[in-house]
């Protein structure tokens, strides 16, 4: 499929229900987040790939509030892919999100968007 | 040819309103230093003939800012990197003033930051593939990293903390620091948490300020002042923006801007008198002492302890007090090469260190983005 529009396409996945990110055919490398060509190679062959919603949590940071109900994670997850996004936690007590932790990618509404989260992997 | 070593030098420098300065807008802070770092060595607008400025939140305050105080220069540059953009323009002015395009530099910066608005400057694009996850910029991408190196080396927040107290510590010898007092590290292990790991005083401050520096060629230093400051060596690196795009969050860039300054200079890291490091937040610190060769990756935490880079102690880094307790308008970049001229002319009174020769004035930008490194020395290292 080619890609023309990677932010607006790569919305429009998630707004379906899937979770889609990008190779180079040339090189197999993914690609994370959506662009227009590989970086460094500089190919425009990037084709989108549903991607296995499988990660790890890569770094994390906690951002307490005066209520601890509105305290929430930010982490980097490091996809199996190889690429590494931007994400949040959800399922899990912000103090026992761990580096290291496995975790699997689910679609979520908020604000009336979908929005990529991560959720600990069941074991 | 590579960077022209030692062909250009650093005659003057000033800074103006640190800490609070109510009233003013950004341009007449970087006018007023500008105006008294010129005064300094005798030097009038109308003698600049190449600009040099990012401000904080006019895109285009390079040129608003030759406007407002007459120059019209041959050089008019902006480069925007973050609060590194200083260092990258000292980096272009040697070259411009090496091959003689043109004789007279100013770099400049100016603020208002706390007294307008209160806040960090920020990037005015926002990547739609971090917004939605609420991180505090720029703080959350720096916990983000201090998280993985404390996963990967060990790290203590305790650690951490000495670097905040080092710095207080010197701000303590500088009459111009905004923070003032004793700092301990339980107080910086036990204050409230922003975004973990780091807590208050792993942060910045937020103040006002401006600052300008005068570079000109080596020959005419000499006639301007005793002791110039000489541009030795100066390289850049950047890897990234945003967080997302760091390729190892606990190594930046300052590994490949510091080997080139370091080359180009032709000096070692073991031959710096003194440190000035863009130190936004306590992390910052302790990734550039290992980034630039003066610890090994990951002894960076070890190296801070027992107030090693506090004064007196092994080594002198953030000598006037630093982005965590000198001043911190946005961006710090100009203020980090302000100190190292200072301690190069040794004119940094109680906080001047003996015998400076080398000095380094390393630049952060962004999200541990941007990276430039100077290297500065005194008549005897050229």
């Amino acid at each position: 499929m080619d890609v023309l529009h990677p932010d607006t396409e790569y919305a429009g996945f998630l707004a379906d229900g899937r979770f889609m990110i990008q190779r180079s055919r040339s090189s197999g490398t993914y690609v994370f987040y959506p662009r227009i060509a590989a970086p460094g190679t500089g190919a425009r062959d990037l084709e989108w790939l549903e991607a296995s919603g499988r990660g790890t949590v890569h770094a994390v940071t906690v951002i307490p509030k005066r209520d601890p109900k509105d305290s929430y994670n930010v982490v980097l997850v490091d996809l199996e892919e190889g690429p590494r996004m931007m994400s949040r936690i959800d399922d899990c007590a912000n103090e026992d999100v761990r580096i290291g932790m496995a975790v699997t990618a689910r679609i979520v509404t908020e604000n009336g968007k979908p929005l990529l989260v991560f959720v600990p992997e069941a074991v | 040819m590579g960077f022209p070593r030692g062909k250009s030098a650093f005659v003057s420098g000033a800074t103006f309103g640190i800490g609070e300065a109510p009233g003013y807008s950004d341009t007449d802070l970087a006018a007023h230093a500008v105006l008294d770092a010129l005064e300094k060595v005798n030097l009038r607008p109308g003698d600049i003939d190449g600009l040099f400025a990012a401000m904080p939140s006019d895109p285009f305050g390079q040129i608003t800012l030759a406007q407002y105080m007459g120059i019209y220069p041959k050089i008019l540059e902006g480069n925007r990197t973050g609060g590194s953009s200083f260092q990258t323009h000292a980096h272009i002015a040697a070259h411009l003033i090496a091959s003689g395009e043109i004789e007279t530099a100013v770099i400049a910066y100016g603020s208002n930051q706390r007294s307008a608005a209160g806040g960090l400057v920020s990037s005015p694009r926002v990547s739609p593939y971090q917004a939605p996850y609420r991180p505090m910029q720029p703080i959350s991408s720096y916990a983000l990293a201090a998280s993985r190196h404390m996963h990967e080396y060990g790290t203590t927040k305790e650690q951490l903390a000495e670097v905040a107290v080092a710095a207080r510590k010197w701000a303590n010898l500088n009459p111009d620091a905004f923070m003032q007092g004793n700092l301990s590290v339980d107080e910086v292990v036990n204050a409230r948490i922003i975004s973990s790991p780091l807590g208050k005083f792993d942060c910045c401050l937020v103040t006002d300020g401006a600052a300008a520096v005068v570079m000109t060629s080596a020959d005419r230093a000499k006639d301007i002042v005793n002791a110039p400051a000489y541009l030795l060596g100066a390289g850049q690196a950047a890897t990234h923006w945003d967080i997302l795009s760091m390729p190892d969050l606990t190594a930046t860039a300052a590994a490949e801007s510091g080997k080139r300054a370091f080359a180009a200079a032709s000096v070692t890291p073991d031959q710096i008198d003194v440190v000035e490091l863009y130190d936004a937040f306590t992390i910052n610190t302790i990734l550039f002492l290992e980034d630039l060769g003066f610890c090994p990756k990951g002894e960076g935490g070890r190296f801070v302890e027992g107030g090693a880079i506090a004064p007196g102690g092994q080594l002198a880094v953030n000598t006037n007090g630093g982005g965590l307790s000198c001043v911190h308008p946005g961006m710090y970049g100009l203020f980090v090469m302000y100190e190292a001229i200072e301690q190069i002319m040794g004119t940094a009174g109680k906080r001047q260190q003996a015998d400076v020769n080398l000095a380094v004035a390393h630049g952060n930008g962004g999200t541990l983005s941007s990276q430039a490194t100077l290297i500065l020395g005194s008549e005897a290292t050229l």
